[in-house]
């Protein structure tokens, strides 16, 4: 499609590009000339430079590791016990009427609420980190999957009823199809909100991680360092939502979900 | 709910609710009672009630929830306008929007709390810094909801101006803000959660001053568990009542207006 359109898609990627190209120049001329200091902006060219420093000396991917794991483990046990607890709520009226009204009101107490609480009796170790992403992974995947199973067609459900099937068969042919696409979104912002959880605890409670780096840089006022990390931080933050979107629209058409 | 409701099920529904919170309540007061759980470490739920009491009483609590609400009035101040103009020019401007979105884009991606130590070198580490950042975090949400709104807006309506030879503001006044006003209103309903999360995120991480999320980390250094419970509680009941009157103030605005 776009072969089709050579000038106008370039034309559209050069004006896409233009103003953070221009933002970009301005910056490295306003503090080449002396216009800002680098105490307060580092030129682009330096924060370049810190990065491939940083990640030279190994201490952007040690940090990004320890990160990596904590938020991969967070999400893991949050979003495993969400889609447990959240499937259970969804199929089952009588725990969904016993159990909505407590988890309900935990969902209200966000994570950056739950932080202090926790640091009582975990400290400032791995705990600590595990317990706030999962609480941040477990409500998003909770809230969605509960929901998604909720809101499957009563017609889907009645023809389960007509064809008799059995009570597996309507799950893995009714039930779980027509929830998937919610269920994948609880899922995705869960990701998402792990990320973010993790980026809150490192800077709060933290001696190592990504996170951290941006406080130590901030400590020397190395801002180059800052915006390198901050850089990271983005780009792991966009490319965990790409991912996922990509697999939800990759396994929705599969499994003929909408 | 439909009329085929019996009285039964019905004066079930709030014992059923209220039965999972009162066992936990209550396994956690007698965890602390028999003494299988640390007393000096986890408060027991009659604690957590003293704490309120005692805090109520004291004055602090007041004083705290009234600095945090201040200034998470002033951060969303600052930023809804100034989302709603960014998002109104970038939606009715293509090629500003087209200009503007990548940039704004990339700056999204990052994990909102990791702008907290480049706003603490610039802005210091007060007030000021506090306000902007619970500005910068309620300025996306309205940003793009607002643009969304207005590159929303039905063809069929614009058509309508053209025939109608509407000037410019006519057409922004009369078609354009108000089919752009439910999209921009569900964006000023996210900007209050974003802004007071936004609050006691900066009370933690800025300096120390009145505040909820303040005197939220100062309890937790002295290890008091029940002053912590207790101003984890009126952080949630406060996000609760934001979003209560956010959605009810934007029903009613829709309804008068006959949107919704």
């Amino acid at each position: 499609m776009t072969a089709a359109w050579p000038t106008r898609a370039g034309g559209a990627v050069l004006i896409t590009a233009a103003v953070p190209l221009a933002l970009l120049a301005l910056w490295q001329a306003a503090v080449s000339a002396g216009a800002a200091s680098p105490l307060v902006l580092p030129a682009p060219a330096e924060v370049l430079t810190a990065l491939r420093d940083m990640l030279g000396d190994g201490t952007l991917t040690a940090g990004l590791g320890i990160s990596l794991r904590r938020a991969a483990t967070g999400f893991a046990v949050g979003a495993l016990a969400g889609l447990g607890l959240g499937a259970l709520m969804g199929l089952s009226g009588v725990a969904d009427a016993a159990l909505r009204p407590l988890f309900m009101g935990l969902l209200n107490v966000p994570v950056l609420a739950w932080i202090p609480l926790l640091m009582i009796p975990l400290g400032i170790g791995e705990t600590l980190k595990y317990v706030a992403i999962s609480i941040a992974a477990f409500s998003a995947t909770l809230l969605h999957t509960t929901r998604a199973l909720r809101q499957v067609p009563p017609a889907l459900i009645e023809v389960g009823t007509i064809y008799r099937l059995t009570w597996q068969q309507r799950l893995v042919h009714i039930l779980l199809p027509a929830a998937f696409p919610g269920v994948f979104t609880g899922l995705r912002l869960g990701l998402t909100q792990a990320w973010q959880s993790l980026v809150v605890v490192e800077l709060v409670a933290s001696t190592d991680g990504i996170g951290y780096l941006s406080v130590w840089a901030r400590q020397m006022f190395r801002l180059d360092q800052m915006f390198a990390v901050m850089i990271v931080i983005g780009l792991v933050g966009f490319a965990l939502d790409r991912v996922l979107r990509a697999a939800e629209t990759r396994l929705a058409r599969q499994w003929g979900g909408a | 709910m439909g009329g085929g409701v019996n009285a039964a099920a019905r004066l079930a529904r709030p014992a059923s609710a209220l039965l999972a919170p009162v066992l936990l309540i209550a396994a956690w007061q007698a965890a602390i009672s028999l003494g299988l759980a640390d007393g000096g470490i986890w408060a027991s739920p009659a604690a957590v009630v003293r704490a309120a009491r005692e805090a109520v009483a004291e004055g602090d609590l007041a004083g705290d929830l009234l600095a945090s609400l201040q200034r998470d009035l002033a951060g969303l101040a600052l930023g809804i306008p100034l989302g709603l103009a960014t998002g109104l020019a970038l939606g009715l401007s293509r090629a500003a929007g087209r200009l503007f979105n990548p940039s704004l884009t990339a700056i999204r991606q990052v994990a909102l709390f990791s702008w907290v130590p480049v706003i603490s070198v610039w802005l210091g580490n007060d007030e000021p810094a506090k306000i902007a950042f619970i500005a910068f975090a309620v300025f996306f949400p309205v940003m793009l909801a607002t643009q969304q709104g207005v590159r929303g807006v039905d063809p069929k309506y614009l058509e309508v101006a053209v025939i109608l030879n509407m000037r410019p503001s006519q057409t922004l006044r009369a078609i354009i803000l108000p089919a752009a006003l439910p999209a921009a209103l569900s964006g000023i309903h996210l900007a209050l959660i974003y802004g007071w999360l936004a609050t006691i995120g900066a009370e933690y991480l800025f300096s120390a001053g009145p505040g909820i999320g303040s005197e939220l980390m100062t309890a937790r250094a002295q290890f008091r568990m029940d002053q912590v419970i207790v101003g984890m509680l009126l952080i949630a009941g406060i996000g609760m009542m934001f979003t209560q009157a956010a959605g009810a103030a934007e029903r009613r605005l829709l309804r008068a207006r006959g949107l919704a």
